[in-house]
């Protein structure tokens, strides 16, 4: 108990400190807890918390489920392939390492402001990371579940259904949950920029229209306990039981 | 000998890596009899795994071939199944699941039939909906055996398969595999480097040169089930054996 009470009792002593520490500095650094509670119900009240929340989901959604759609089944095939991967591999480390923002302007070029480009960004942060899992996970087949496979008269699809989908499923989870923080963090930073809706447009805008900080540090708390959630529930779906084996455990 | 179950003739396996070709086997020519016990005996590493695996058709021989029932093997097939150590369980199948894995091709209730059947043979009862991370390495090693005599195979080809067990399991291990051989009479390749093993089980052992392998003796094992391993025909089998390897191998 007092264990699960430890990071709980750490957070109230940083806020009360962050309170008092306000407090007394003479020159305006940062809005008071207080003043970030006042800013949640004020976007309570205007019923605007909802909506942006909605908003930011709803982006992250499109995106991250677009990119697992295309990268996984993408990645799947260029792992089990070692022709394709010789093909595709140097392309994609190329790729890889452009940060999704740098596609900002492009993307409104392509699609220009709204959701469309947002979603875009994600799909893009998404992409690359799910592909890059889905080959490592093929390629990390132990060739004994193959072996099987083949060896009680399995035929091509169903050695695919049977031996070589579950056997990458743990890895793609794993990646599955890295791949959702990164979408979450590409969200806020397109909103900035490509939209006028979703908790990143709040933060601008809070700024913007009447320095409201206590607004902007409200967005970043409802940032950072959406993502919490958002991890712990891919975190339970690694503890479905047969899902939940790997390799590690002999 | 009974009908001939198993021909290689003339088997030769060459490994090319980099630009490098290592002979593996060299000549290898044998004959196994239907319902036999074959041991094949040797070091790590001279080629023994190699020769097992292009019997059961995963591997194709450089020249030479296999033929068993007096057909050429061209891959793998379910009427002869390959024991890997226990790691060759799926993970992600319970123990039922994967007796069950051959099985696609019955009904449902032939299908649950013979899991318990095989459930039962190999003592894993109680352990039904265990999944494999929650075995013993025993277990998982008995799990696969079921699994493997589930699909009715009429040879089985068993690599090293107690090697990771630690002794006293690996006695137990051996006495049920003696058990489910007299039982089921398949056909069975045992690939060993431990020469008690192989004068345990075996009706013969092939006693196989350091690499490029090739079969230096092979010895009868005269001695009726179960054996005494303190007769002193025992003895003699096994120092004979023993002499052999180490002629072959210079220690």
């Amino acid at each position: 108990m007092i264990v699960r009470l430890r990071p709980i009792v750490l957070i109230a002593v940083l806020l009360v400190a962050w309170q008092v520490a306000v407090t007394w500095h003479p020159i305006h650094l940062l809005p008071t807890p207080w003043a970030v509670v006042g800013g949640i119900g004020d976007l309570l009240q205007h019923g605007l918390l909802l909506k942006y929340v909605v908003a930011s989901l709803f982006r992250v959604t499109w995106g991250f489920v677009l990119g697992v759609v295309l990268a996984v089944p993408l990645g799947l095939v260029i792992g089990w392939n070692r022709r394709a991967e010789m093909a595709f591999n140097p392309l994609i480390q190329i790729l890889r390492p452009i940060s999704p923002l740098a596609w900002i302007p492009i993307a409104i070029l392509w699609f220009g402001v709204g959701d469309l480009s947002a979603i875009f960004l994600i799909f893009l942060g998404c992409f690359f990371p799910l592909l890059l899992t889905a080959m490592n996970a093929v390629r990390g087949i132990p060739a004994v579940y193959l072996n099987a496979g083949r060896n009680f008269g399995l035929r091509p699809a169903a050695l695919v259904s049977r031996v070589l989908f579950p056997a990458v499923i743990p890895q793609l989870i794993v990646g599955m949950r890295i791949t959702l923080g990164v979408a979450w963090l590409v969200v806020v930073a397109a909103e900035m920029i490509a939209v006028n809706s979703g908790l990143g447009f709040l933060i601008v805008d809070a700024r913007n229209a009447g320095n409201r900080y206590d607004l902007v540090v409200a967005g970043m708390v409802i940032i950072g306990v959406i993502g919490l959630l958002l991890d712990l529930g891919m975190r339970s779906l690694e503890q479905v039981k047969s899902l939940r084996w790997s390799y590690s455990e002999d | 000998m009974a009908k001939v179950k198993l021909q290689v003739e003339h088997l030769h396996t060459v490994f090319t890596r980099d630009g490098k070709s290592t002979p593996v086997l060299e000549d290898i020519s044998l004959e196994v009899g239907e319902g036999e016990f074959v041991c094949l005996l040797g070091p790590s590493g001279c080629g023994k795994s190699t020769l097992l695996s292009t019997m059961a058709g995963f591997l194709s021989p450089t020249s030479g071939e296999v033929k068993i029932d007096g057909e050429v093997v061209s891959g793998p097939d379910p009427r002869r199944i390959f024991v890997f150590q226990e790691r060759g369980v799926f993970p992600w199948l319970t123990v039922e699941g994967n007796i069950a894995f051959g099985l696609f091709h019955l009904t449902r209730p032939e299908r649950e039939q013979r899991v318990a059947h095989y459930i039962k043979m190999v003592g894993l009862e109680g352990f039904e909906k265990a999944y494999p991370p929650a075995l013993s390495g025993g277990m998982k090693q008995r799990l696969e055996v079921a699994r493997a005599l589930a699909v009715n195979p009429d040879m089985l080809f068993l690599d090293e398969p107690f090697g990771a067990l630690d002794s006293i399991t690996r006695l137990i291990m051996r006495g049920e595999l003696l058990r489910i051989w007299e039982a089921e009479r398949k056909t069975i390749i045992f690939v060993t480097h431990d020469i008690d093993e192989a004068v345990q089980l075996a009706d013969r052992v092939v006693v196989m040169s350091a690499r490029p392998a090739t079969i230096q003796q092979i010895v009868d094992i005269d001695i009726p089930h179960p054996r005494d391993i303190s007769s002193s025909r025992y003895l003699e089998l096994r120092d004979g054996i023993f002499r052999q390897i180490g002629l072959a191998h210079r220690i």
